[in-house]
């Protein structure tokens, strides 16, 4: 099976601040790692092949140093990267972005599979998936925590919010999957002297190699924009309680008595 | 569209050659040739020009008009029959959002057998409820819903809909909305209207809740959003309300279904709606022991409370995903929220910072649950929760 992974590098959430002066993120000094499930999306199509043969192209749309990404997954074992990068590119929003992934992936043109996270952490919209599925004009599987793919025919599982469902394609189909899937594996010391060396099998590609227009690519694209931006309001007026276990508890009933709250009524 | 080259005005600079990203420009004598297929229309070269000898129309962004677009719609979900919560919720606030610009909510509804129900939805503050009733929208399915939901809206127009950010949702909006080339704004937790430009508002969180955006669609109608659950109201259920209730006739045999439902395994009702509970007792790391479930369960049980965690309490195994609070598990709004051992990392934060009140028992006095919360108590949760349990049993 031919599967394409669908891969965006992000910076580590967990460690993005907010300067209090400005509201605006703080990037310098935070790492860029691969979308966590993404990297899930690429231990899936791995496993596939080591079963059925077949290649694994990793595609990712990015600033220059999304290069990293792309290395990260060769010495990964995919068989192929291609890092989509182009200052036409900028500013995309969702529709903008699954236009040049949609059509970067015709351009790779044979491929039974698109795999890629359910969601990037920078953005959580989980949209990309569904919207390259609709340009490309093949099925969606989404919230996928089980994946089985058989020639022909992929059978997932798919994660519901009270349960799950069985669901059976025909490919080509595009899955987005669950962190709970299975386990990435690391990249090798092999596969990392290749993806740095010069025979890396990695292209880069322009907004012009996928035969994309300006007008719809990147800010110009967009059919969404973001006018404002600003940090969460987290004022509340806190009150501290303090003494022993017993007082505290006894004041901090009486408190929210006070506000009309009674516990255990 | 092109890119007109006038020789005469030109003298050899080469500038926009060199300009140009995607050498779309070939140099013949040292003079520019256009290559359309590789032009993007990106304008880069015309800026460089000196001697307008480069002209071309750069497609100026146009906003179309739009004035024909109205309502406000709401995609009610739903399971077997029953209403999703979040459609109540959604219905509450789209007729804020109808008010304010004087337009009228419309509810759709998809399935087979939910005619019977869509009372429910004018009840719940539609004016107008849109019914497609169809063997083959029994159970949800992507292609089946896109082709139903996107013909309604081709038929309609209208002007805003809203979506929930369930697991449905967010695999039916991306979809639909890129067939019929709708701008799409996710997990959106507060809507408002623009008072100048009558533009819906939609402020969503981003970067794991380190930052908030206002986003809009000015591009593309209906203007559409799919809505954190748990965020919005629902309005008070009021049976006096009257409104229309359509059935409209959908042709679903264009829409092949490629996919299969194989099997359909609901999970048992575990009686934990964290959602809907009005007291909730959550743990951080320091309950992840079986004593510690314990200190939590007791105080829960006294306080009439549901008993809910942080993710590294599922990843430890010590409680269900689905008593998980937080960005990647559930969205609370308890009147009294119990914050027991959580440090307040934005993940959890964003999970339940809508609570009426946040009581935070911790032993790091710097622990950011404290930033949010109303009540704090520095101290060990093993000691400050069985005292507290005493208090409310009233043997304190």
């Amino acid at each position: 099976m031919n599967i394409v992974v669908l891969v965006k590098q992000v910076p580590n959430t967990t460690e993005v601040r907010i300067d209090p002066k400005t509201g605006n993120l703080i990037r310098e000094g935070v790492e860029s790692i691969i979308n966590p499930e993404d990297r899930h999306a690429l231990e899936a199509a791995l496993s596939i092949k080591e079963i059925d043969g077949g290649k694994v192209t990793a595609l990712t749309m990015g600033p220059p140093q999304a290069m990293e990404a792309v290395c990260e997954a060769i010495s990964m074992g995919a068989d192929q990267g291609i890092l989509l990068t182009d200052r036409a590119f900028a500013g995309a929003d969702t529709w903008a972005t699954s236009t040049a992934l949609g059509m970067a992936i015709n351009r790779i043109g044979e491929f039974d599979l698109v795999i890629a996270g359910r969601q990037a952490v920078d953005g959580d919209t989980a949209q990309i998936g569904p919207q390259v599925a609709e340009f490309i004009g093949i099925p969606q599987l989404t919230y996928v925590r089980k994946l089985k793919a058989v020639e022909g025919k992929v059978v997932v599982e798919r994660a519901l919010e009270a349960g799950c469902e069985r669901i059976e394609a025909p490919t080509p189909v595009l899955v987005t999957v669950l962190a709970s899937l299975n386990e990435p594996r690391h990249p090798t010391v092999q596969g990392l002297l290749l993806a740095t060396s010069d025979r890396a099998p990695i292209k880069i590609w322009n907004a012009a190699d996928i035969g994309a227009k300006a007008p719809d690519l990147g800010f110009a694209g967009s059919l969404t924009q973001v006018i404002r931006t600003f940090t969460p309001k987290e004022a509340r007026d806190t009150r501290y309680l303090d003494g022993s276990p017993a007082s505290v508890a006894a004041e901090l009933v009486k408190a929210l008595h006070e506000k009309e709250i009674r516990l255990g009524e | 569209m092109a890119i007109r080259i006038d020789l005469e005005k030109c003298n050899a600079c080469g500038l926009c050659m060199r300009s140009c990203p995607y050498e779309a420009l070939e140099s013949i004598d040292k003079k520019p040739r256009w290559i359309e297929d590789r032009c993007t229309l990106c304008g880069a070269c015309l800026e460089t020009c000196k001697f307008e000898a480069l002209t071309g129309e750069i497609p100026a962004r146009e906003l179309p008009d739009f004035s024909d677009y109205r309502g406000v719609w709401v995609f009610a979900e739903q399971h077997d029959n029953v209403f999703h919560r979040s459609a109540f919720e959604l219905l509450g606030c789209a007729r804020y959002l109808a008010d304010e610009l004087g337009e009228e909510v419309v509810a759709t509804a998809l399935g087979s057998g939910i005619q019977d129900r869509a009372r429910d939805l004018i009840e719940y503050g539609a004016d107008r409820c849109i019914v497609v009733d169809h063997l083959a929208l029994a159970y949800y399915q992507t292609c089946t819903y896109t082709h139903a939901l996107g013909e309604l809206i081709r038929r309609y127009k209208p002007n805003i809909l809203l979506i929930a950010a369930t697991h449905l949702g967010r695999d039916l909006a991306p979809r639909m909305s890129r067939r019929l080339g709708l701008g799409l704004t996710a997990d959106c937790t507060r809507l408002s209207i623009d008072p100048e430009e009558r533009i819906l508002l939609q402020t969503r969180p981003a970067f794991g809740g380190n930052i908030m955006a206002t986003i809009v669609s000015r591009f593309s109608r209906p203007q559409t959003a799919t809505v954190r659950p748990g965020i919005m109201k629902a309005l008070d259920w009021d049976p006096s309300r009257h409104g229309e209730i359509r059935i409209e006739e959908i042709s679903m045999a264009d829409c092949k279904e490629f996919t299969k439902v194989l099997e359909c395994i609901m999970s048992e009702d575990r009686g934990v709606s964290l959602p809907l509970a009005k007291i909730i007792v959550a743990g951080g790391r320091p309950v992840c022991s079986d004593q510690g479930i314990a200190v939590l369960k007791e105080f829960a049980d006294a306080v009439g409370g549901q008993v809910a965690c942080t993710r590294v309490v599922v990843e430890e195994g010590f409680l269900p995903q689905d008593q998980q609070v937080g960005q990647t598990g559930q969205t609370v709004r308890p009147e009294v929220y119990f914050a027991c051992g959580i440090s307040g990392a934005v993940q959890h934060k964003a999970g339940m910072d809508g609570s009426r009140y946040v009581v935070a028992i911790n032993k790091d006095p710097d622990a950011p649950i404290f930033e949010i919360a109303d009540f704090a108590i520095v101290g060990d949760l093993f000691e400050i929760l069985p005292a507290l349990t005493r208090a409310v049993r009233g043997q304190g």
